[in-house]
């Protein structure tokens, strides 16, 4: 068995901190603008579709699909399949999909969050459904 | 209001290092100025505009000192490996409004020496930085889509590498001399899917220089006349993550600016100077700047389409980023300077384009499955 892989720790700031405290209790939270509806991520005051203040924090099912993905089959920490996978609420996010066999994967394929330990707030990985 | 012909190239230099453990990056950035200034007949104290990016070390503030300069116009627009061609750009900008009238243009550094300093991060750094996004596997991802929606493959991707390796075995310089065939490039090892090896470009050393000046004092020089004529410039990141689709670059919005500045059309293109970071990242700027229709790019650079002589598209002739150097990392000098050598009638004869008289150079910065630029740079021989 090799060690479980280090992630970086989230630092952190006032407009992202409650998706982090969400993140403890392993909650995948998004931002939804009121004005324009659109949803999006990572999270931000403003909404970057109307620029609208009124955006609010929304649950995530934390399930979706593959967009694409890409086998990175050597690095200092070793192989890892990095991937976009668009959320069932829409936005579509940056991730790793983990604990799987990279040559079965699919874009298409049905993912769903898994929470990745760090030395403080946990990080969404995604994995096969 | 255009910049269209308001400003030539006068001088251009590519170093020839390609590996330069015994200089350091300012001096690299100093002997390319020199190169490019003696190239176009000019001393450094001609300079009253100076442009460099990211590369530069510490930026503005030490490099105009080092180098000795007194601009009264700076620029220092980082963009990533197309950061040359915006600066073409924006230099064409200054000398129309008489802010500056022979501006510098450097990039040098040395990646293959020592290690490069990491990616500046923005607001996204906590969600995305673990997830370890570089070069290889973001492109590998467009990559991926681009073959999911269009039927893309491997063996048209191969083709890229094919025609310039073509043109490499023709440059002393290239890193990477020998004619490849597609098979080869299809057993060379896989980096991150779907790209192999030798879809990927080299690391190299070295660097390169333009100066960029008015008409009346490029026709006041001894070098073939090359002009500015058309230059768009644009940016495309996932925005929220809404309606994410990594098959086309912010090429689209810049290619188009560009040719409609210049009153042409890709089809009246001679020679075109692609930034060939990987083989993915040609195939999908030919579609975006309008080469070929979105997702026909595979059968067009297949069968040696880019290979000057052969094909209808000769491209990136010095053997580009795939095979000659990739100078920190960041292809869009190299790219103008090929496409000013072919309008001057400076390439190699084995790939010198007959009666080259319109080119394009075109280049993304950045990481095109992530957040990049483009710029789009059409010119002519005058």
């Amino acid at each position: 068995m090799t060690e479980a892989k280090k992630y970086p720790t989230p630092q952190g700031n006032p407009e992202s901190q409650p998706f982090w405290d969400a993140a403890k209790e392993g909650k995948f939270l998004i931002k939804r603008c009121k004005s324009c509806g659109e949803a999006h991520f990572f999270p931000r005051a403003i909404c970057p579709f109307c620029f609208s203040d009124n955006t609010e924090w929304e649950q995530s099912s934390g399930e979706g699909e593959i967009y694409t993905y890409s086998h990175m089959r050597k690095s200092a920490t070793g192989p890892y399949v990095i991937a976009y996978v668009t959320l069932k609420e829409g936005p579509s996010v940056q991730t790793n999909i983990v604990d799987c066999d990279p040559a079965t994967l699919k874009i298409g394929q049905k993912v769903k969050v898994v929470w990745k330990p760090t030395d403080g707030a946990p990080l969404p990985f995604f994995t096969p459904a | 209001m255009s910049i269209k012909g308001k400003a030539y190239i006068a001088g251009i230099y590519e170093h020839p290092t390609r590996h330069a453990p015994d200089k350091s990056t300012a001096q690299l950035h100093a002997e390319v100025a020199k190169g490019a200034l003696e190239d176009a007949g000019l001393t450094h104290k001609d300079v009253d505009g100076y442009f460099c990016a990211g590369d530069a070390p510490g930026g503005l503030w030490p490099m105009v000192d080092y180098l000795g300069l007194k601009p009264r116009h700076i620029d220092s627009t980082e963009t990533g490996g197309c950061s040359y061609i915006i600066a073409l750009g924006h230099a064409a900008q200054a000398i129309a409004l008489g802010k500056c009238s022979i501006a510098l243009v450097t990039l040098a550094g040395k990646p293959r020496t020592g290690a490069m300093p990491p990616r500046a991060q923005g607001a996204e750094a906590d969600f995305e930085t673990a997830f370890g996004a570089t070069t290889h596997n973001a492109y590998g991802m467009c990559a991926m889509r681009h073959m999911h929606d269009y039927g893309t493959t491997s063996e048209q991707l191969a083709w890229i590498k094919v025609a310039a390796s073509h043109h490499a075995q023709y440059n002393p310089h290239a890193m990477l001399k020998d004619v490849v065939t597609v098979e080869d490039v299809l057993n060379s090892p896989m980096i991150s899917d779907p790209l192999h090896r030798m879809d990927c470009c080299v690391v190299s050393d070295g660097g390169g220089a333009m100066i960029v000046t008015t008409p009346e004092i490029a026709k006041s020089l001894k070098k073939p006349l090359v002009r500015l004529i058309g230059h768009g410039e644009a940016m495309k990141g996932p925005r929220g993550g809404k309606d994410l689709d990594l098959t086309y670059s912010a090429g689209v919005w810049s290619g188009p600016r560009a040719f409609e500045e210049a009153g042409v059309t890709p089809q009246d293109m001679k020679y075109a100077s692609i930034y060939d970071s990987f083989t993915i990242t040609v195939l999908m700027q030919l579609e975006d700047i309008g080469f070929c229709k979105k997702g026909e790019g595979g059968k067009f650079v297949a069968d040696g389409n880019l290979i000057s002589g052969v094909g209808k598209l000769p491209f990136n002739t010095d053997g580009g980023g795939l095979c000659s150097n990739h100078p920190v990392n960041r292809g869009g000098m190299t790219k103008i300077l090929e496409a000013v050598r072919q309008l001057r009638g400076e390439a190699h004869p084995k790939v010198q384009v007959p009666n080259c008289d319109l080119a394009i150079a075109h280049g993304t910065g950045g990481l095109l499955g992530v957040r990049h630029a483009a710029s789009t740079a059409i010119l002519e021989r005058v």
